[in-house]
């Protein structure tokens, strides 16, 4: 086995840096689409609106039952050639879109879960008060709901990120696509992929330290 | 923000699967009467005050609060919800909003259902913590306070609201013994006020002081009712006469 080039790899480091906000934009805009939409599904799934909660529960299951890589296929490769108005689709945009719907359908069961969870006296107490359903929901349930969802939904977050490499197989030069370039002109693939595993890392260990904050956030309400 | 109350409760009924609850219940209650309902566990006194918010939902029957009269049967979304402002409701397991402070328990409600200012509803709820002797607590999550003071905030969030009509479902049936003192003393401060109070409670002595009238329940009927001294002291019916040897 011959030494590693840590000269190369040091000097990579700030190349492959310079893709992490590409990779971040991605994963935080997705989050938050996915948030929102995973919300109103599962809020969607707990009331059990007739006709759309056929169409929440087909979404789920395609989303969740298929690979994120064929949906990404789909959106960039396949559907433009049947719709028109993504001709143009540009692979970040398409990463998004997949990241967003792929992620909602898994967090719109865990929020669901987070939902059913909350005590039923704290239902009824809001529907003592006069409360509207939204109301209730806004002011008293979601809240309660996000406590317990908070660490599954950092982890769905997590895998985001990692899985906004990915865009890579749409042409996109992010931190991946970014990391292959470098590695096939200088032949030094072992060296250039664990710099970039190890930023992946970071930036994964970064937010493990930002959930236990938020979750302490969270419970400050639960404390004796 | 009080209406003209005189409430009235006309063939009410109510089943969960194949048990009758609730059968037939007709009674009236005057505007500033306070009415405590006795009986037998499992006999409907908890039910019969959840229908009258709609909490559990009668099949059939009248409720007039004022003049808002709701037909069970045919009760909208906004009938429910017109039912559930004119009346305020104290859970037998405080049911305060576990993620709100004790202040905000109570300005919560009137902030979006009432559309009070923020600055009038913490000084509404500030009052009411003075007088529920929680002033201290304000800032408090219900899981740091004891039963009694999550009771007290339980009552002071119904008092804020002003209701036509206050329910209390068994408002002291979780408490440890030594915190049900300070709740009935609350109770007291409240009904003093002449606030039309529908009670169900198994505190008998307290019943008799501050009630203008006791409802024996049983089976989920009305059996008997009356002045305090007359249904406890002077009971007509043998299922009230051996109801209250059991309790007394």
């Amino acid at each position: 086995m011959e030494a590693l080039d840590l000269e190369y790899m040091w000097a990579l480091v700030p190349i492959l840096l310079g893709y992490v906000p590409l990779t971040l934009f991605m994963a935080l805009i997705g989050m938050f689409f996915a948030l929102v939409l995973a919300s109103l599904m599962a809020v969607e799934r707990v009331f059990r609106v007739p006709v759309l909660d056929l169409f929440v529960r087909l979404f789920i299951s395609f989303f969740r039952g298929t690979p994120l890589l064929v949906q990404l296929f789909l959106f960039y490769y396949g559907l433009p050639q049947v719709l028109s108005v993504l001709t143009n689709i540009n692979g970040v945009t398409a990463t998004i879109m997949g990241l967003t719907l792929h992620f909602s359908a898994y967090m719109a069961e865990s929020i669901r879960a987070a939902i059913l969870g909350v005590d039923r006296s704290q239902w009824e107490a809001a529907q003592a008060v006069g409360m509207t359903q939204g109301q209730m929901m806004r002011k008293i349930i979601l809240p309660q709901a996000a406590r317990v969802a908070a660490p599954t939904l950092v982890n769905y977050f997590i895998d985001m990120i990692k899985s906004t490499s990915l865009a890579f197989t749409l042409g996109v030069t992010e931190l991946m696509g970014a990391a292959q370039k470098e590695a096939a002109g200088s032949f030094l693939y072992f060296e250039a992929f664990l710099v970039v595993a190890a930023i992946y890392w970071i930036m994964v260990e970064v937010l493990a330290f930002g959930q236990r904050h938020l979750e302490v956030y969270l419970s400050k309400a639960h404390a004796k | 923000m009080k209406h003209t109350s005189g409430i009235s409760i006309a063939g009410l009924n109510k089943t969960f699967g194949a048990a009758q609850v609730l059968k037939d219940i007709s009674f009236e209650i005057a505007e500033g009467e306070r009415v405590v309902i006795i009986g037998p566990s499992g006999t409907g006194k908890s039910t019969l005050l959840r229908s009258l918010n709609f909490l559990d939902r009668p099949e059939s029957g009248r409720i007039r609060i004022g003049d808002l009269a709701v037909e069970a049967d045919k009760a909208s979304r906004a009938d429910i919800l017109a039912l559930r402002r004119r009346t305020s409701f104290v859970f037998q397991n405080y049911a305060l909003f576990a993620n709100k402070t004790a202040r905000e328990n109570i300005t919560e409600a009137l902030i979006t259902v009432k559309g009070m200012s923020k600055t009038d509803a913490n000084n509404r709820a500030d009052a009411i913590l003075l007088e529920t002797g929680l002033a201290e607590k304000a800032d408090a999550f219900p899981a740091a306070l004891s039963g009694g003071q999550q009771q007290r905030v339980g009552i002071g969030r119904a008092m804020a609201l002003d209701a036509d009509l206050m329910l209390f479902d068994e408002p002291t049936s979780a408490l440890d013994p030594e915190w049900v003192g300070e709740v009935l003393d609350l109770m007291r401060r409240v009904a003093e006020k002449r606030q039309t109070m529908l009670i169900v409670t198994h505190e008998m002595q307290f019943a008799r002081e501050i009630a203008d009238r006791i409802i024996f329940m049983d089976g989920g009927k009305i059996i008997e009712q009356g002045p305090p001294r007359a249904l406890l002291e002077d009971p007509q019916d043998p299922r009230t006469k051996a109801f209250l040897r059991r309790v007394v």
